[in-house]
């Protein structure tokens, strides 16, 4: 027990190589949710709403990947950035920009499936009513996308929950360099394995508790708009 | 933004519509001119919802020709449609008059004031700023009126707009859409209420299975139906 009021201690006091490790972790995480946004959202309403040969394929595919290991898209991003690889001149491989990427990899296809799903049950919905209104493409999908923003966050959220908890894909292209790359779940594989626990179960602790805060959000976020607009 | 040209007379030539080896309309050919609200009345499954959907320009005839003022394409500019169950976008009842005058092309400046003068219209300025979702069934229905009646049109179709309304709320919509037809504007509204029919309509359409059976003045079909089935229907058989 004295293992937990150590952990307890360290998040008290603001420890500040917790704390470096918990931002890091955040800003790695959140990045990679908003650039899976910019590329899901657009990619699943488009997925939604168009009809062509082999549509199916791909949404099945997509529904697939939304459970791709981390490790396997941290290998693929890993080889990518690579000295060898087709962007290793970029040089920004065991760097925070390699994990944005690999994360956002890892989430695109979840935000990209859920939207979809949303945007095409809104659009049996909505389809006549903005037929008669003459909407244009463009019109419909931020029409839809607008209209399902509340559904939609729940996805981001998914999307974050995902990358803030991963470890495998941040492990391999972030290198666990100490104060440059190490993130809360890197960290608390590291510390675990060199028996340092206070420091790894209060990390556990904080990752825990943006875990259950993230899905606390998404639930009030989703009763409110039921309230709200329905 | 309006279009140039007229979507009157509305002119149907021959039109069927299928479904599979459904037949929804069977050859009919219609031609619906400016003046008093026509009215479409029919058993249920006789096709009324179809010949709105397809005057509208939501369907495409499998056969015959559809023409809006001479034209077999035209984008549904000058045209608006209340539905039976009309979707209302998850915003204020206000936002949706906007998106609807912005569909339109009616510059923001000018969308305030019209979005006070149509909520105005209905009776649901007091419910501007309601979650439009929120709304009575009702509420949902006039404020549906309100936003094809933002698009100007020219042809007003409604597809039973009453049917699942009280008296009140059946008066109220009846109010609106009858100032709206003083006001110019062509009203073609399917029911299968006869005293609906009396009270709106100068002349009727009546459906039977896909075809058009009788097509008269409202006096005319209600006094002197020509069919049996028109008879049957006034004196409220079933039809089937």
């Amino acid at each position: 027990m004295t293992d937990h009021g150590s952990a307890w201690e360290l998040i008290a006091n603001g420890d500040a190589t917790l704390f470096a490790i918990v931002r890091l972790s955040l800003i790695v995480s959140l990045a990679a949710v908003a650039f899976s946004a910019l590329i899901g959202l657009p990619l699943g309403a488009w997925l939604a709403l168009t009809r062509f040969p082999g549509r199916e394929a791909v949404v099945v595919a997509l529904n697939a990947m939304m459970g791709l290991p981390p490790v396997v898209v941290g290998l693929a991003v890993y080889l990518l950035l690579s000295r060898s690889g087709p962007l290793g001149e970029l040089g920004i491989l065991f760097t925070p920009s390699a994990m944005v990427i690999a994360q956002t990899v890892l989430i695109i296809p979840i935000i990209a499936a859920l939207t979809r799903q949303t945007i095409a049950d809104l659009w049996v919905e909505y389809r006549d009513e903005l037929a008669a209104m003459a909407v244009g493409p463009v019109g419909r999908v931020t029409t839809l996308l607008w209209d399902a923003r509340y559904s939609l966050l729940t996805a981001l959220l998914a999307g974050f929950g995902r990358a803030a908890a991963e470890v495998g894909a941040v492990m391999i292209v972030g290198g666990n360099i100490d104060g440059f790359t190490r993130t809360m779940t890197t960290a608390v594989a590291l510390e675990t394995s060199k028996g340092n626990l206070p420091l790894a179960l209060g990390l556990g602790l904080v990752l825990l508790a943006i875990v259950v805060a993230i899905n606390a959000a998404a639930w009030a976020m989703r009763a409110w708009s039921e309230r709200q607009a329905g | 933004m309006r279009a140039p040209s007229s979507d009157l007379p509305l002119v149907l030539d021959e039109v069927s519509l299928r479904v599979g080896a459904t037949t929804l309309l069977d050859r009919v050919s219609l031609r619906i001119t400016p003046g008093a609200p026509t009215l479409i009345v029919g058993p249920n499954g006789s096709g009324k919802t179809s010949l709105l959907r397809l005057c509208m320009g939501l369907v495409g005839p499998s056969e015959g020709h559809v023409f809006w003022g001479g034209r077999e394409v035209s984008a549904p500019a000058r045209r608006a449609f209340v539905f039976q169950r009309p979707v209302m976008l998850r915003r204020s009842a206000a936002a949706n008059v906007d998106y609807a005058l912005g569909q339109a092309g009616v510059p923001r400046a000018e969308r305030p004031a019209r979005i006070a003068e149509l909520l105005g219209r209905v009776g649901l300025a007091d419910l501007a700023e309601r979650p439009a979702r929120r709304l009575s069934g009702g509420e949902q229905q006039r404020l549906a009126v309100a936003r094809a009646l933002a698009r100007n049109p020219e042809i007003l179709f409604l597809d039973e707009p009453t049917a699942s309304l009280d008296p009140a709320a059946t008066r109220a919509l009846e109010d609106i859409v009858l100032t709206a037809a003083q006001s110019g504007i062509k009203i073609v509204m399917s029911t299968h209420d006869l005293g609906q029919v009396r009270r709106l309509a100068g002349d009727v359409i009546f459906m039977v299975r896909g075809a058009v059976r009788e097509r008269s003045l409202v006096i005319d079909f209600l006094d002197d139906p020509v069919t049996p089935e028109a008879a049957a229907f006034i004196r409220g058989d079933l039809v089937l």
